[in-house]
């Protein structure tokens, strides 16, 4: 018999009690009442003391157009993006997965978008999109195209700010899909060699099928990242011109911290926690049934 | 044996297709940081210009840059450590007793949005005369940190076979010293995998730092931002305070680049 100590014994409650307890106080506990600031009409600015009004900040919320805007454009930019990133980084994936010179160094360089601070990643877009200045209107220029306000006009401003996010997180896929393919086994091929199958059969019948799990896993939490966005917003735009690039998140913010508005903000809150939980629970269920 | 040839050359075509888009807002980047503001401007854009360091002058002499460099160098290295601190005795837990549901508890902080915690922290960091604190920045970025710990660290705890902690109990010690001398030594790569990433991500945290900081504890991505309210933009010291805030990041991953991959893809990869 080996005699335990108290720690041994409970150990697996003492060991992850400190994480445990952090966790509960920073994040249960603040999103529970954020929870019940939503049922009250609260403004920091106006002195009053909070009163809870039941669902009267929610109707608000509901009827206020710039939320509604929002709310399309946080699924709007989240769907193009994630939908060019899932294709182009794929795609990039299956033509680097194979053994060349300068393998390591790609990787490398495919990981620097991803590590790059998004604030300063905004900044430098701006310079690009530069009406002006911008390199990309002058190469419109000179292919004789006509010019583009890009971020300054409120028509192109959400594509501008798609291409930043595919330009950012494009590489996120491919060195995802990199990992798949190397880990894909490789007896189907052999059999598809025996029975003569061209390559693009291959990988549409196999590869890509085979490829799944981990295209979806990468594509969902992608897209939970892409429904939270906020730095390149923010720093490129703030949500500008006007109102015309505002997701749910920079809506959240500027009624937070620029109006004080704290009841409303909640709502907002409220409305992307449920998004976004619904989307971790799509990756926890796909998780299982692919036993990832 | 020609067609070998062609199918190469098209290949790195290829590669070159797909680097040039990458690279080029971090070559643009570096090169507007060492022009004037006239070459900045002019039109055409230049690519041959005389280089000069009035811009990194400007960010370091004249903006303090220093100050806000020692700043998010503090909060990032001191949230990763308390988050390795926390981190890593619950990964050890999680892998070793199969505690799915703490796992998820943990993981569901990684992709919660970030606002819906940085409001309420507002009201309770104001009250308790927290704001602008090291204490509550470094707090609200371990909860980037510690998740990614968690992430990264339990499938790799789960891979090191039992047997290696058992012969060291056997060997008379305690299971917590065994977790201690024995597994955390054999652990480095993961360690360096979850210290290197949560430290970029705590180091390019805007939002957070964005509420909770001001002047005396205003991190680097807030400093690069409010360089921009100025009424005219200095795009040259803004591209060298880009430089500046991505150098140490971009270093990190050169250095670790299989690491960083490794925890890039832990949790969507099989294996």
């Amino acid at each position: 018999m080996i005699r335990q100590g108290f720690v041994e014994k409970n150990l697996r409650i003492l060991f992850p009690l400190p994480a445990v307890i952090f966790v509960v106080i920073l994040m249960v506990f603040p999103v529970g009442y954020t929870f019940f600031l939503s049922f009250t009409d609260w403004t920091l600015t106006s002195g009053r003391p909070l009163q809870v009004v039941a669902l009267k900040s929610y109707l608000q919320v509901l009827k206020e157009p710039r939320f509604v805007q929002a709310l399309g454009r946080t699924f709007y930019f989240t769907f193009a993006a994630v939908l060019v990133e899932m294709v182009l980084g794929t795609a990039l994936a299956l033509v680097l997965h194979r053994n060349f010179v300068g393998k390591g160094l790609m990787k490398t360089l495919l990981l620097l978008p991803l590590v790059a601070t998004p604030v300063a990643i905004g900044i430098v877009f701006n310079l690009f999109y530069d009406p002006t200045i911008g390199i990309l209107n002058y190469t419109l220029s000179v292919l004789g195209l006509p010019q583009s306000g890009w971020v300054s006009d409120a028509a192109t401003v959400m594509p501008s700010l798609i291409i930043v996010d595919i330009w950012q997180w494009t590489p996120m896929i491919t060195i995802i899909v990199l990992a798949g393919l190397a880990g894909l086994s490789s007896e189907p091929y052999e059999s598809a060699m025996v029975d003569g199958a061209n390559s693009r059969q291959v990988l549409v019948r196999i590869t890509l099928p085979m490829l799944m799990p981990t295209i979806l896993t990468a594509v969902i939490l992608r897209a939970i990242d892409a429904l939270k966005t906020y730095d390149i917003i923010y720093s490129m735009t703030r949500g500008g011109p006007g109102y015309a690039s505002e997701n749910l998140n920079v809506l959240a913010f500027k009624y937070s911290f620029e109006y004080f508005r704290m009841g409303q903000s909640a709502v907002m809150l409220v409305f992307l926690f449920i998004i976004v939980m619904a989307f971790s629970l799509l990756v926890m269920r796909l998780r299982r049934i692919f036993e990832l | 044996m020609n067609k070998k040839i062609l199918t190469a050359t098209l290949f790195y075509l290829a590669i070159v297709l797909i680097i040039i888009p990458i690279l080029f807002p971090f070559v643009w980047m570096l090169m507007s940081s060492f022009k004037t503001q006239v070459d900045i401007i002019s039109w055409p854009p230049r690519f041959v210009f005389t280089p000069v360091m009035r811009n990194y002058d400007r960010v370091f002499v004249e903006q303090d840059f220093l100050h806000y460099m020692k700043n998010s160098i503090i909060v990032s290295v001191v949230a990763v450590m308390c988050s390795l601190a926390l981190g890593l005795p619950a990964a050890y837990s999680i892998a070793r007793y199969k505690q799915k549901k703490l796992s998820v508890f943990i993981l569901v902080a990684r992709l919660m949005p970030g606002i819906s915690f940085l409001m309420p922290w507002y009201i309770v960091f104001s009250r308790m005369r927290l704001m602008d604190s090291y204490i509550a920045l470094i707090l609200s970025h371990m909860l980037i940190a510690l998740p990614l710990v968690v992430w990264v660290m339990s499938p790799y705890f789960d891979a090191v076979p039992r047997e290696l902690e058992e012969a060291g109990m056997v060997d008379g010690l305690t299971q917590q010293s065994a977790f201690l001398k024995i597994l955390l030594p054999l652990s480095g790569p993961g360690v360096v995998t979850a210290t290197t990433l949560s430290f970029i991500f705590s180091w390019n945290n805007f939002m957070f730092s964005q509420v909770l900081s001001q002047q005396k504890t205003r991190t680097l991505p807030i400093a690069v931002y409010n360089f921009l309210s100025y009424v005219e933009v200095d795009w040259g010291a803004v591209m060298a305070a880009a430089v500046v805030i991505m150098a140490p990041a971009i270093v990190l991953t050169m250095f670790f680049q299989k690491y960083v991959i490794k925890g890039l893809t832990t949790g969507a990869v099989k294996g």
